[in-house]
């Protein structure tokens, strides 16, 4: 029996769920890109004058090395997110990039060149302060770490600690800087808000204290923000409010000496938070005596410090950002202003005399997408006649890196806002201009016979010379070697494939920057910058229209809306183009609780979208007179659900004619127990084919399959091992009646759910067993209908029958989605998102609660899998073969125009797309299909039918003679 | 169904499910103005409901569910009759196609732990008002609670639960309610069945070592009739052979 048992399972498991990529498909179908985040720290490799690394921090936690000629990742380390993952610091020296990293957890070193790591040691605990690197005698040999209460130094080379000690009277002084000029001393500097600046003077050989002194400062409170260390130990500092600048020289302690702005012949625009730019190439040496000040939002001023004296080398105005840039022994300074509205010139100067430097204009061209510039990082070096040369790496508010080479050649971009998709949709590509002719004629309305013969025969010209245009590139690329055929696709030849394989990606992203993205070669098509995104924004994306309705255009709408105030925008957008709409969104002056896609079109084919705000009140958009009488005759049948997690309230309201709402029912689950963590409804677009299942006996058990079903899943809020549990209720959304209340003891979130057809699968933390679980859950009619023709949440008075059945998963999952296809015929697969960056295709047909623990001849004939608790995790079910996909965030699935087809998009760090076929290509012939035995075989078949037709004619005929 | 050998789980569940459920089928035999105190000792929630023609909800006494008080819990529903005046009203409201709503307080569904937290507000459903006229007044009533017995829904369901328009002559339909009150609290989902399945294992590697003896046996006692068959076979198909090739027919 138990042979017998196995056997069936591996039939079973061979027959439905052998899929996996050949070695020649990697690479045909799928594609991966990958991203570092928002660069929050970055340093040019200057080793040697050919490196071509550029080494970046993210907010990510994310370490990397591009390649500076292409754009593309050296090596990357992910660290954990948040905030233990951190990078507080980022210190670089000739091979070794030193990372202080989860607010002063970790030291580490990295070896550049091949990304490896060097060293690592635990840091003593302590709030974080600064790192700096430490030289003596011309080299650079520790690392010296602030924290809160100590100072510590670490060598370099191994990370060892020489020593650490604490800063005294650390209760009361705010220690915020670090510095070393190489000359054996270590300078810590701490400010006593509005009172004094404390200097303390470490030794580097044995951190004995050799000097400690403080300097009257009341102006100042924040060190890093508004001071910097100059020259030969002068510690620079500038206060806005009485508009002057402080020196103190830190080798002799004596008081600060204010210098005014306007003795120097500067003048500061109002309100303008002055700060400071200085440099110094090599921390074993002192700093550079030239720095810039900011005077206004565009204005620069480049000083020198000599013999205490400031002088004014040059003013910047206008300027946007400024960089200084050592190469051997030179330092030139960067400035960037803007030239006119879409492109922004840099120029080099001199640092000591600020004379400009011939030949260094570069231009950037700004895209009008994109965001304003923020950042400026540039490499210089020495070119072959001894002048200086460069290149800079340009970071905008739109998270974008732009790599640019004299005299303006963009060398690479990076769109590191895909970093951090919120939301994705794939819309349908448009069909060609021929086929849109085509299609045009029957849209329009008839005008006469003569008129539309004549359309006809033109359009079917137009076809003809298509055709015969395609014929003659096809003849002319035949001649061309292969390699030069090239397929590009742009804007402008976009059109849909035969089976809809190709659409396009339109990607939300948190920085408030939209993207099409093509989803065959994951090329960008367009990108749109929204820069008014408040920095908590939650985002939904709603495809109002789709590319069906020649000649109006796809309409995608997003919503973006403030998480603390509640109030929301609308951006109203083509997504083949990423242009803005023309059709005005409407404005909403009060917060929104919820908003609502009906299937409701108006004349011109736009879905209705129904906004309720926090008045109960609903408006409509688009809201033209047809929206609003057609709104008024299906009101009583409109009906939706808010859900207020804080109080434990789920209610459901419905429309009324006048567009206000009337609440119909409520339910309040106490927020002392328990909290609802998430509340999932079905896909609108998702197709059931069959409505029930055909059983052992053949006797058809029926889907209970309500559109309205809204999946609750709750958190218990004691989180004690054993009292601790996750609830599941299965709510109408209309009725508000409780179709299933269930709850999972000894388990802890987070869950993950996904909620489709009839069943929804939900994966918790068992604190028991100490593991993660699945739990199937499917809800069944019963051997007949209620009502076979139509479902109404109003009238199904009988409770469903509720299956459940859970498993063992042997790995924690990061995300959860179901495959989706055009008509539901293809079995469904479960797509998980693992931490390992693998993505796991799980048949269905394993979380089924209908598994049987002891086989019998029915469940045979069911194909039903013997229950066993364990579900494994096999290796070819990994679609990403070996593409690993960062911190998975999201998958996404969509059906294409095959119906065994799914396209999925995982997102996170990373982008990943692929295909799936869950049931295989059983609608597609074999790349190795025999057409020319399957077409002599059936021409042998005419011809047979031929002569047998004709003998038997002779041979009736002889008969007949007979 | 659950009859059926193949539906197993199917039964278990919805055993559970029943047993989840204590059914309380209620007396109707009051009319309106009687008092609605509850005789013992245990705890009355009143049960509301509302039907206007308007649609703005006017909650008015239905009838009260009692709580046992003690060890054995229990409840039971006590409702008024409908009068006269409530009669054609909620035949209007059914003609407007308007709603009938039903409320109860949020209350602990255990007599004895009222006081714990008293909570404030109601928990509503409702169901169309012609379902409830052309159903002559028989609902079923669903009280939800959570895993501390808590309230936490209510539905209302009428059976049958369509509206087909039918009209209802006799008033005296719409005089008592027939009303099937249950109580529900959550099922406790199960967990994986690792012993259940590692019993099932060992029960069939039992079966496999009970059938040992008789996988052991000769090849000879195992395939005999095989090997007898196919001796026959060959002697028959041998001595049909001579005569082959004589029973041609010409067509």
């Amino acid at each position: 029996m138990a042979k017998l048992n196995l056997l069936w399972l591996k039939c079973i498991i061979s027959f439905t769920a052998v899929q996996a990529v050949f070695e020649d498909q990697v690479g045909k179908f799928d594609w991966r890109q990958q991203y570092v985040g928002k660069v929050r720290f970055s340093h040019y490799d200057t080793q040697m004058q050919s490196s071509k690394k550029v080494l970046l921090a993210t907010e990510s936690n994310v370490f990397a090395a591009l390649n500076t000629r292409t754009g593309e990742l050296f090596w990357r380390h992910v660290d954990k997110t948040g905030p233990e993952g951190n990078i507080d610091a980022f210190l670089h020296h000739g091979q070794d990039a030193v990372l202080v990293v989860g607010n002063g957890r970790l030291l580490r070193s990295w070896e550049v060149n091949i990304g490896g790591l060097n060293w690592e040691i635990v840091l003593d605990s302590g709030r974080f302060q600064s790192a700096g690197l430490v030289g003596q005698q011309g080299t650079v040999k520790y690392v010296a770490v602030l924290k809160k209460t100590a100072i510590s130094l670490h060598y370099l080379s191994n990370g060892h600690q020489r020593w650490i000690e604490n800063v005294p009277e650390s209760e009361t002084v705010d220690y915020q800087a670090v510095y070393s000029g190489g000359n054996g001393e270590v300078y810590v500097l701490g400010v006593v808000p509005h009172s004094h600046i404390a200097v303390v003077v470490y030794s580097v050989d044995d951190g004995e204290i050799m000097k400690q002194f403080s300097v009257e400062a009341p102006w100042l409170s924040n060190i890093p923000t508004s001071c910097a260390v100059i020259g030969q130990g002068m510690l620079t500092c500038v206060d806005s409010t009485t508009m002057s600048l402080y020196t103190l020289d830190l080798h002799l302690q004596l008081q600060m000496t204010q210098i005014p702005l306007q003795s120097l012949g500067l003048e500061v625009d109002t309100g303008f938070h002055l700060s400071l730019v200085s440099h110094q190439p090599n921390p074993a040496h002192q700093p550079q005596s030239e720095f810039f000040l900011q005077l206004g939002a565009d204005r620069f001023v480049l000083l020198q410090l000599n013999n205490g004296q400031i002088v004014t080398l040059r003013e910047f105005k206008p300027a946007l950002l400024v960089s200084f840039a050592t190469t051997g022994e030179k330092t030139v300074a960067a400035v960037m202003s803007p030239k006119n509205k879409t492109a922004c010139s840099i120029n080099l100067y001199s640092a000591e005399t600020g004379r400009r430097l011939l030949d260094t204009t570069l231009i950037f061209a700004m895209d009008p997408n994109g965001g304003k510039p923020e950042r400026l990082y540039v490499q210089a070096f020495l070119k072959k006649d001894d002048s200086v040369g460069y290149r800079v790496m340009v970071q905008t508010e739109d998270h974008t890196l732009t790599f640019i080479q004299q005299p303006g050649r963009v060398m690479w971009t990076r769109e590191e806002a895909l970093s951090d998709v919120v939301t994705m949709e794939m819309v349908d590509l448009p069909l060609t201009g021929t086929q849109a002719e085509l299609e045009g004629e029957f849209g329009k309305k008839a005008d006469g016979l003569m008129s539309m013969v004549l359309k006809r025969l033109s359009s079917q010209l137009i076809l003809l010379q298509a055709w015969v245009a395609h014929l003659w590139k096809l003849f002319y690329d035949a001649r061309k070697p292969r390699s030069q055929v090239k397929n590009d696709i742009t804007i402008e030849n976009l059109s849909r494939d035969e089976f809809n394989l190709q659409k396009m990606m339109v990607m939300v992203t948190a920085s408030g920057k939209l993207f099409g993205i093509d989803s065959k070669t994951g090329g960008i098509l367009w990108k749109h910058y929204l820069d008014n995104i408040p920095s908590n924004a939650a985002f939904k994306l709603m495809v109002q229209r789709t590319t069906a309705h020649f000649p109006h255009p796809p309409q995608c709408t997003l919503l973006i809306k403030d998480k603390d105030t509640g109030l929301a925008t609308l951006h109203v957008f083509n997504p083949i183009f990423g242009k803005r709409s023309h059709v005005t969104p409407p404005a909403l002056p009060q917060p929104i609780l919820q908003s609502l896609m009906l299937p409701l079109m108006d004349q011109d084919y736009a879905k209705v979208l129904l906004l309720i705000d926090d008045q109960y009140k609903v408006s409509a958009f688009p809201s033209t007179k047809n929206v609003l009488q057609q709104l008024q005759e299906m009101a009583s049948s409109i009906f939706f659900h808010l859900v207020d997690s804080s109080q434990g309230r789920l209610s459901g309201y419905r429309l009324r004619t006048d567009l206000s709402t009337e609440q119909i029912w409520e339910v309040v689950i106490p927020t002392e127990i328990q909290k609802v963590v998430s509340v999932r409804g079905k896909r609108p677009n998702e197709h059931v084919h069959s409505q029930g299942r055909v059983m052992g006996d053949r006797s058809v058990l029926y889907k209970y399959l309500n559109p309205n079903l809204l999946a609750v899943v709750t958190e218990s809020t004691d989180l004690h091992q054993e009292r601790s549990f996750i609830g599941i209720l299965l709510i109408d959304g209309v009725t508000g009646r409780i179709i299933h209340e269930a709850v999972q003891r000894k388990a802890r979130g987070p869950v993950h759910v996904v909620h489709s057809e009839n069943w929804v699968v939900y994966e918790y933390w068992s604190s028991k067993s100490r593991r993660n679980e699945f739990s199937v859950i499917e809800l069944y009619e019963g051997m007949e209908l209620y009502n076979s023709t139509v479902f109404s949440s109003l009238d199904r008075p009988h409770v469903p029958q509720v299956l459940q059945q859970s498993y063992i998963f042997p790995s924690s999952i990061s995300t959860l989605e179901a495959t989706l296809t055009e008509k539901g015929i293809t079995s469904r697969h479960l797509l998980i998102g693992l931490p390992s960056g693998g993505i796991l295709s799980l048949p269905k047909m394993f979380l089924d609660p209908r598994r049987p623990e002891i086989v019998t001849e029915q469940s045979r004939e069911e194909n039903l899998i013997p229950y066993a608790p364990e579900l494994i995790i096999r290796t070819e079910w990994f679609i990403n073969y070996n593409q690993t996909v960062s911190r998975v965030r999201g998958i996404y699935t969509a059906p294409s125009g095959l119906e065994s087809t799914c396209l999925v998009v995982a997102y996170g760090l990373d982008i990943y797309q692929t295909r799936v076929y869950p049931s295989k290509q059983f609608d597609v012939l074999k790349d190795d299909y025999d057409y020319m035995l399957i077409s002599s075989v059936l021409l042998a078949l005419f011809f047979a039918t031929m002569i047998s037709k004709r003998l038997a004619e002779v041979k009736l005929l002889n008969r007949a003679w007979r | 169904m659950a009859r059926l050998p193949t539906f197993k789980i199917a039964a278990v569940v919805t055993v559970l499910f029943f047993l989840c459920e204590n059914f309380v089928y209620c007396n109707n035999g009051r009319r309106v103005g009687d008092a609605l105190e509850t005789e013992l000792s245990g705890f009355s929630v009143p049960l509301e409901h509302s039907f206007e023609v308007d649609d703005v909800a006017q909650f008015q006494v239905r009838g009260a569910l009692v709580l046992k008080a003690g060890r054995e819990q229990g409840f039971s529903l006590t409702q008024n009759q409908l009068s006269e005046e409530d009669r054609t009203k909620l035949k209007e409201v059914a003609a407007v196609d308007g709603l009938y709503r039903i409320r109860v307080p949020r209350v602990f569904l255990q007599a004895d732990r009222q006081a714990e937290w008293h909570m404030e507000g109601y928990l509503t459903a409702f169901v169309r008002a012609c379902a409830m006229v052309e159903s002559h007044l028989s609902d079923v009533i669903t009280l939800h609670t959570d895993v501390s017995g808590y309230l936490i829904g209510v539905s209302i369901v009428t059976l049958p639960g369509a509206c087909r328009g039918t009209e209802v002559e006799d008033e005296v339909d719409l005089e008592v309610f027939n009303t099937t009150l249950s109580v529900m609290a959550p099922v406790n989902a199960p967990g994986p069945e690792t012993a259940r399945f590692l019993e099932i294992m060992e029960q069939e590697s039992d079966k496999v070592k009970g059938k040992n003896p008789q996988e052991q046996k000769s090849f000879f006692a195992k395939y005999w009739y095989l090997i007898l068959g196919g001796a026959i076979f060959l002697m028959v198909s041998n001595s049909a052979q001579p005569p082959a090739g004589g029973g041609r027919e010409q067509s």
